[in-house]
């Protein structure tokens, strides 16, 4: 009962959001019928914002975003597990979204790991998923889509940069030097060389938590490029699996690698005691540390452009 | 009387392994490329016997090892398996010259395996286990330096040729790896050399762990012999891979093996299938805890779990009289006191590979004229975990010497395509699962 009174709820604000498609949108749980998983999305009002210059004497243009939603913890591996296992796919999703019409059957699932792919960190229900490649983590998405109707992908390099802001022009959203750090993240200094249960530490202004530290969190962006968020694209999608970017910093960054302006870039190093070849599409052996969160975007593209976000290299 | 091995020459190599590991890592190409002159001869010609993912992938390692390798030749029971492994490897190594496998030398079938042997130098046996004893058997009788995959037997007869082949190869100078990595991993060597320098006094007792949620499954298709659903199925049957506390939780007990430097006088132990219990699961358990007791008194618990959904955890923990260890096969070694106090972290260095480091090792002994011999404990490592695996199918208490002396043969002595399975299908497709209390384990 109390599923169905959410539900509806949910579908009440799904289609105000849409209808209006105004920035201020509010935020919503995602459920998961036939779980007891949530996911909590914080609305991200659309805007702009500079980006911090990559090469000295080019200077970065304005950024402009769309609204969107994001997921306002990393995704953790309770909900991977749901992906993984695939044992609540037929239970019927109530208040499903139709913004995605496609059969969760006929989305493949990620290959089941013969291994703790948290390097001896814990797979408990509330802690990041990591070891994930953007493939198998854009496959969650498409999924979660499917599951319920929603459309569900990875966030771009602009958005992502944008969010973590939250409308501040500082390295950090609290301000430019990293003495409050770890009232908002898990980095070397604190994390003990390990990840942690997620939303433990405050979230930014815009509700997000753990938007620093942790686990990296991917992109749908190519790594070579430095034109992110650039006029004509909305990202620069990858052309090779390597390198791409993810952004944040993990908790064995130190607070360089937090910044709202750092970039990480995959590396096939990541995989390289995976003991079969080919080698795993979707998970790398030794990069614990690659997480992702997602997002929604309010303005949904045409359905023939699901593709474009979801089949990454 | 059952550890005459692990503490001499396993020892021994393992710290000479240890050192020329540090060594081989410094090393810039060209020098492996002067080292490659030594011998007359300088191309090693490489066979793979097994060409799934992990043995594609052994291939490939090997083919990193070495300036001067070539794959010359394949073997698998299937020719589906043989071509997409050879196309996943040629398009690898395009342009390389290392990849150089003719149509005539792709060898599909049961006896393929003599045939890409006679072929090359060196190699690769990476089939389901129950296999490996005939092939490596063949290997050394032959000449040939060998990587073998573990486990290296299902049964104790199996381990008995093995054993018998090791001495062989000890005759023969004939190096042989076995896919322990662990064993060729930094940290666990760094580990291991802490604790025989004292680090937590002597080891009383352990838990081993090879807890996840299980592997893929190969559903029966419409055409398919008994024998063709077997082996394409492997994982499930015991002839062939000998259950899961053997075919991957292994590494963990043998870690316990090696640490301890014994090998078990007992097992006993419970087991069985909860949630694991299709027509398509076979007839192995989803779950087994072992209870090992070494010569020392120390005690060992082992336990490994195939169940979707439940905690994963695969790593090795040992508490001694001075302080307290835990390994595990990606993370960082910690070395405890009896207060529970951090005394050491061990990493391994950036870009170490242990299954890397198994081939540079094995080929450098190759053209060192060296002898590597790892057959010994991998037999016996093997056996360990047999032992373990006939303690929970019976549920009795089963001595080292009374499993190693077992003429119980999981195992056909040849396999052809008319061989009649050991194991088959009752009416509604289930398999007889071993149930404590009656089944007869030695």
């Amino acid at each position: 009962m109390k599923i169905m009174i959410q539900g509806i709820a949910i579908g009440w604000l799904c289609l105000l959001a849409i209808s209006s498609g105004n920035a201020q949108e509010a935020g919503y749980t995602e459920t998961l019928a036939g779980t007891n998983l949530e996911i909590d999305m914080a609305a991200i009002p659309g805007g702009t914002y500079t980006p911090a210059s990559r090469q000295a004497g080019v200077s970065p243009g304005i950024v402009r975003v769309d609204p969107f939603w994001m997921s306002s913890r990393e995704i953790t591996w309770g909900l991977y597990q749901a992906f993984l296992q695939r044992s609540a796919d037929s239970e019927p999703q109530p208040a499903r979204g139709s913004e995605v019409n496609l059969e969760v059957d006929a989305v493949s699932g990620a290959t089941i790991p013969y291994v703790d792919m948290s390097l001896g960190m814990g797979t408990g229900e509330e802690f990041p998923v990591g070891n994930v490649t953007r493939k198998a983590a854009s496959l969650f998405c498409k999924w979660l889509s499917a599951k319920t109707g929603n459309f569900y992908r990875l966030p771009t390099e602009a958005e992502w940069e944008y969010a973590a802001r939250a409308g501040t022009d500082t390295p950090y959203f609290f301000g430019s030097r990293p003495d409050s750090l770890g009232r908002y993240a898990w980095y070397s200094g604190n994390s003990d060389g390990t990840y942690h249960p997620v939303g433990k530490k405050q979230p930014n202004p815009w509700g997000l938590y753990d938007i620093y530290g942790n686990v990296a969190e991917w992109t749908l962006d190519r790594f070579e490029s430095g034109a992110f968020g650039n006029a004509a694209s909305e990202f620069e999608p990858p052309v090779a699996e390597y390198p791409g970017v993810l952004r944040g910093g993990s908790y064995r960054d130190g607070p360089e690698a937090l910044k709202n302006a750092a970039r990480l870039a995959s590396n096939p190093v990541w995989k390289q005691r995976d003991p079969q070849f080919p080698r795993s599409k979707f998970w790398f052996t030794d990069a614990p540390f690659a997480g992702f969160r997602i997002v929604r975007p309010q303005n949904p593209p045409e359905a023939s452009d699901f593709s474009r976000y979801w089949d990454t290299k | 009387m059952n550890n005459p091995d692990l503490p001499g020459p396993s020892r021994r190599k393992f710290i000479k392994a240890s050192t020329l590991a540090a060594s081989a890592t410094m090393l810039p190409a060209f020098d492996l490329q002067a080292m490659a002159g030594i011998l007359k001869n300088s191309k090693l010609k490489l066979a793979l016997v097994g060409c799934g993912g992990r043995g594609t992938g052994a291939a490939n390692q090997a083919l990193q090892a070495d300036p001067d390798v070539e794959l010359v030749a394949m073997a698998d029971l299937f020719e589906d398996r043989l071509a997409s492994s050879y196309n996943s490897l040629a398009e690898a190594y395009q342009g390389t010259g290392k990849v150089r496998v003719k149509e005539k030398n792709k060898f599909v079938g049961f006896d393929g395996f003599k045939k890409a042997i006679d072929l090359a130098d060196v190699v690769i046996l990476a089939t389901p286990p129950g296999f490996r004893p005939y092939h490596f058997t063949y290997a050394v009788e032959n000449g040939r330096h060998v990587f073998m995959e573990k486990p290296v037997a299902t049964d104790a007869p199996g381990i008995r040729k093995v054993l018998e082949a090791a001495r062989l190869a000890d005759e023969k100078n004939l190096n042989v790896v076995v896919g322990l990595q662990r064993h060729y991993q930094e940290n666990y060597i760094q580990t291991l050399e802490k604790l025989r320098a004292g680090a937590i006094g002597k080891i009383r007792s352990g838990q081993v762990y090879w807890n996840s949620a299980g592997v893929w499954v190969r559903p029966r298709e419409a055409g398919q012999s008994e024998l063709e659903y077997q082996m394409r199925n492997w994982y499930y049957f015991n002839w062939v891979c000998g259950d899961h506390i053997l075919e991957q939780h292994i590494h963990n007990i043998d870690v316990a093996n090696w640490f301890i430097g014994e090998y078990p006088v007992s097992a006993q132990g419970m087991g069985g299938r909860l949630v694991r219990t299709g027509a398509d699961h076979g007839e192995i358990y989803d779950h087994h805890f072992v209870e090992y007791t070494y010569p020392s008194g120390a005690v060992v618990a082992s336990q490994c779990r195939h169940q979707p959904g439940t905690m994963y955890r695969v790593g090795e923990c040992f508490q001694g009289t001075a302080g307290s260890v835990e390994t595990n096969d990606a993370g960082v070694a910690k070395i405890f006191d009896l207060e529970g106090r951090e005394q050491a972290a061990i990493a391994n260095s950036e870009g170490h590979n242990p299954y890397q480091e198994e081939h540079n090792r094995l080929f450098a002994s190759i053209r060192e004229g060296g002898q590597i011999n790892d057959a010994y404990n991998g037999a016996k490592s093997t056996l360990t975990a047999i032992m373990g695996r006939m303690a929970t199918y019976s549920g009795q208490v089963i001595g080292w010497d009374e499993a190693m002396n077992s003429e119980v043969r999981l195992m056909p002595e040849t396999v052809s395509w008319e061989t009649t399975p050991p194991s088959l299908p009752d009416a509604d497709g289930k398999y007889p699962v071993p149930m404590p209390g009656q089944y007869q384990a030695v």
